[in-house]
Order: structure tokens, then sequence, then C-alpha cells
């Protein structure tokens, strides 16, 4: 089925369209040396604005899942799976995603995975799949 | 964290009111509402023209939604009130937010007495849309919202998503098992069998936990709370006044409201929320200590926050959540520490947030009947998961 997208903004249009160059875009404040996510106009650890979309290596590994079973949509196909994938680039660094190209029962807590783009209208949503 | 001065020592809860908890209820969501208030007004032995505040949480914050149909606004002119103060809305330390908020009027010298209500009518909606709360309904068109705009483009329809990856991590940090986080939802059945209120009153066996389908692993369907249709009603009053009401006052010894993370769903400590920071400032705020508590009514829209609650507010060590309630025995009725007893909101109904506070006073002026516990005279009640907490410790006398 069609997906929810988000509303683009200035701050977060990187983010959900970096995938049109293939790249995954995190915000990454040249003060700190910190990416940060969601986006946002200015770091949350320094508050000062000297940041910038950086690209990243779209790897890192899940910090938590789950098979979701409910049909909450007709349309829904079910089982999927969501999950918090943590990048490589930091520590804590992580957003809500899809595992994807896998059977759901086979996905664990510190899985390898590394980004891929799905494409709907403006947005380049990005997914995970197993990084073997 | 240090506090000059406790404000909420000088407030106390004088009286408690709830409409019939139905699924579907016939009655509006106002007469729902009135229903509870006045029964609070009369339980605290004062009329309503001795009522000079009024709120609620979230209020009538979207327009009538099924969510919270009744605002403050609305309840003022229906049943004639003049106050000094009222106030709602949906930011603020999760549901028990109301009872925060009108502590703070009191010790602030606007009110004497705050009328503090809750009424969600969301059983009546799902017969007619059977996903009415799906997250993906929140908005329409594009997603637009601050927090929500990040997990549905990934089909997170419902918080059961996020609050189960919760459940999942704590699995793998702490070696948590189905069978250990069972005796939350198989407690609060056992609870309800004995509350002529609650919604789902069947005996519930392990058995039948494990055999229920999963909603989103590790949650299964009995993890879930269940909608109903009702409204609840707490009376909060100035000390030096509510020992002149007629039920021994309920003392707010403490209260926790604290967030020092991002208010997310995923940019938060995965297994201790923002209900950490919440009960750690509870407990700088007061000299008891977790071991004086003698009753806990902790939020369980989903089982998994339970467990988490126990350990955010120091009831058991962190981790051990799992091993602290297997078996059931520790957190049963006749147990060291009973929760949720009058079957919390998996099997008595979500009433959402203030339910729990109404069940605490029961239970310490001990009107409980059947499912009353051994007296004791200090309680917790802790409601929100994710982002959303807020908690309070209550002394009677």
């Amino acid at each position: 089925m069609k997906r929810k997208l988000p509303a683009l903004s200035v701050e977060s249009s990187p983010f959900w369209q970096g995938g049109g160059d293939g790249q995954l875009k995190i915000l990454f404040c040249k003060a700190c040396e910190y990416y940060f996510h969601p986006p946002g106009p200015v770091c949350p650890k320094c508050t000062e604005d000297n940041i910038a979309p950086r690209e990243v290596s779209g790897k890192g590994s899940v910090a938590t899942y789950t098979i979701n079973h409910q049909r909450w949509h007709p349309d829904l196909d079910v089982p999927f799976v969501i999950a918090i994938v943590e990048l490589d680039e930091q520590p804590g660094l992580r957003f809500v995603t899809n595992i994807i190209n896998c059977e759901p029962e086979s996905v664990r807590i510190g899985m390898r995975v590394k980004v891929t783009f799905l494409q709907q209208d403006d947005v380049w949503l990005p997914l995970f799949e197993a990084d073997q | 964290m240090s506090f000059r001065k406790v404000g909420e020592k000088g407030v106390a809860i004088t009286g408690i009111g709830q409409s019939e908890v139905g699924r579907p209820s016939s009655k509006s969501a106002m007469q729902l509402t009135v229903d509870a208030c006045r029964e609070a007004i009369s339980d605290a032995g004062l009329t309503r023209n001795e009522i000079d505040g009024v709120v609620s949480w979230p209020g009538d914050n979207n327009n009538g939604d099924a969510f919270s149909p009744v605002g403050p606004n609305a309840l003022i002119g229906t049943m004639g009130l003049k106050v000094n103060w009222y106030g709602g809305g949906y930011e603020g330390p999760g549901p028990i937010a109301g009872v925060i908020n009108g502590a703070m009027a009191i010790a602030a010298g606007l009110c004497k007495h705050v009328l503090v209500f809750r009424t969600i009518t969301e059983s009546s909606r799902r017969l007619v849309d059977k996903n009415a709360g799906a997250l993906t309904k929140k908005t329409t068109g594009r997603d637009s919202s601050f927090s929500w705009q990040w997990y549905t483009p990934f089909n997170v329809m419902s918080g059961i998503n996020l609050m189960a990856m919760y459940a999942q991590r704590h699995f793998y940090e702490f070696g948590t098992r189905e069978e250990q986080l069972a005796q939350i939802a198989l407690t609060c059945r056992a609870n309800a069998i004995l509350n002529a209120k609650a919604v789902f009153r069947d005996p519930l066996t392990l058995d039948d936990y494990m055999a229920s389908r999963y909603i989103s692993t590790p949650l299964r369907l009995f993890d879930c709370d269940v909608h109903c249709d009702a409204s609840t009603a707490i009376i909060l009053s100035r000390n030096d006044v509510a020992k002149d009401c007629k039920n021994t006052p309920i003392r707010i010894e403490a209260m926790g409201s604290a967030l020092h993370q991002p208010w997310s769903w995923d940019q938060i400590d995965l297994t201790g929320m923002a209900a950490r920071d919440a009960a750690g400032m509870m407990w700088s705020r007061t000299d008891y200590k977790p071991e004086d508590v003698g009753s806990a009514q902790l939020y369980d829209g989903f089982s998994i926050l339970t467990l988490l609650w126990l350990e955010a507010l120091g009831l058991c060590p962190e981790g051990e959540g799992g091993r602290f309630i297997e078996g059931g025995n520790r957190i049963a009725l006749s147990g060291e520490l009973p929760i949720n007893t009058n079957g919390g909101q998996l099997s008595g109904g979500r009433t959402h947030g203030l339910g729990y506070i109404h069940e605490a006073c029961t239970q310490l002026w001990q009107r409980g009947g059947s499912r009353q516990t051994k007296a004791h005279d200090v309680t917790i009640v802790a409601a929100g998961g994710g982002p959303l907490a807020g908690c309070t410790l209550l002394v009677k006398g």
C-alpha cells in the first residue's frame, strides 16, 4: 500500500530526499563534531547554527525491532519489521525504519544492516536490509 | 536536584467519583463527565459552589475527539461552575498532568478546591471506526506532526509498535521472558474479576495468554489495554480546608514531572523512558523511600510500561522487573506490592490516567470491598509511556 509521507521542511528535506542522490544525509554540527536527528535549525547540543547535512555510510545495527502482525489497514501487508537502527557514525544516532528483503523472524538486535531507499513521490524513505 | 519548597505537600485529595465504565456506554460524554464530577464533589462533602478551579488532561484538544471529548471550557457552563482558574492541554507530563497542574494552582494560591476530570469515549468511537486511533489518521494528507512524521512513513500505525520495541530491548538486555511479562496481564485480570465495573472479568490463564495472537512482537493481544467510555473525577483541596472535608485527606507528598530527554519515542532511553526522569524528581522531593510503599497503580496502556515503571520508580532494581513479577505473587492483591488493583486498563478499562488515582484513593480509604488490600497509607500512581511520564506519591493522613 502507499505509505503516509512526511511533510517536508527546510530542515527535514535532506533526510527524506537524500536518497534521490543515493545518499543518507544526517545533520552535522561542525562546532561540536556531532550528528543529530531528528533535524532542526540548530544543534541541540550547543544550540549554535553551524550545521549542514552530511552524507553518512548508511551502515549500522539493529538497536531494537518488532514484527508487526496487526493489519491496521485492509491494504497493509503483514507481517513486517519495524526497527530502530543505530548508525555506525555515532553512538545513539538512530531512527525508526523498516528492515526489508528478509524473513521477519530472521531479524535480531545487533544485526548488521545497510540502507536502501524506497521512493514514493518526492520522498526516498531510508529502509535497511541485512549487510552480509 | 534540590527543591527549597515542595508546594504539593500543601495539597490533598478529598473526594473521588467515576461514571459507569461502558463498552460502550449509551450516555453522552458530557453526561458521563457530570456523573463523575457530581459524585466526586459529593464524596468530598462539598457543593459545586465551593469548587473554584477545574482542570483536565488533555482537555478538549481536538474538537470533541473520542480520546478526550470534554474539556474544562465545556464543563464550566454545563455545571454552572464559577472558577478562579481552569486549564487543559495535551502537552505536559502525561495522563496525570491534570492532577499536577491542579496541585500547582492550589500551591500558587489560585484556588482552594480544584475539580480534576478525564473523560474518554474510545469504545463508542471504535464501533464506527475500528482503527480510529491509527497514528496515520492524526493528520490528513502529509504528516506534519512534529513527532509522528518520523514513524508513520514506516507504517508505524499504533503506539504499540514503539512500545513493543522497548519490550524487545528489555528482553535482550535483561533476559526478560514473555512468561514473566504475562503476569502483568494475569494480575490485572485477577483483580478485575473482583471489580464489578471492570470491562473483562472472565478468568485468564498463562496458557490463554501464551496462545493469544501477537499484535506487535513480543506484545500480544492481552498486553493491550481495553477501550471504554468513562469519566473519572477527583477533588484536590488546600490542606487547611481539606481537614474540614468528609474523608481523611490523602496528601500529595511528592510529584514527578521531569523530562531530561527529547520528547520523542525513539530518541529517549528505550528501557528507562521519561519515567526515570519523573521518578527521580519525585523521590528527590520526599523523605519516603520505595520500601514505604504499600501498593502501586502503574500505567498499563501496554503491559511492558508497568514493568518499566516498576524499575523506574525503584520498586525493583533496574533490569529485574521480569524476575520481580515472575509467578505474580509479589504483585497480587495479597502480595508485598499489589498493583493495578481494579484491573488496571488492561482489564478494568482505559480510563486513561485518572482511573489510577481513583483506585489508589479507593484502596487508601479501604473501600475496595473484595479487592481491598491490607491497610496501608502510602501509595504511588504513575502514568505514561515513552516521553510521557508523571508520577505522584500519595499519603493518607
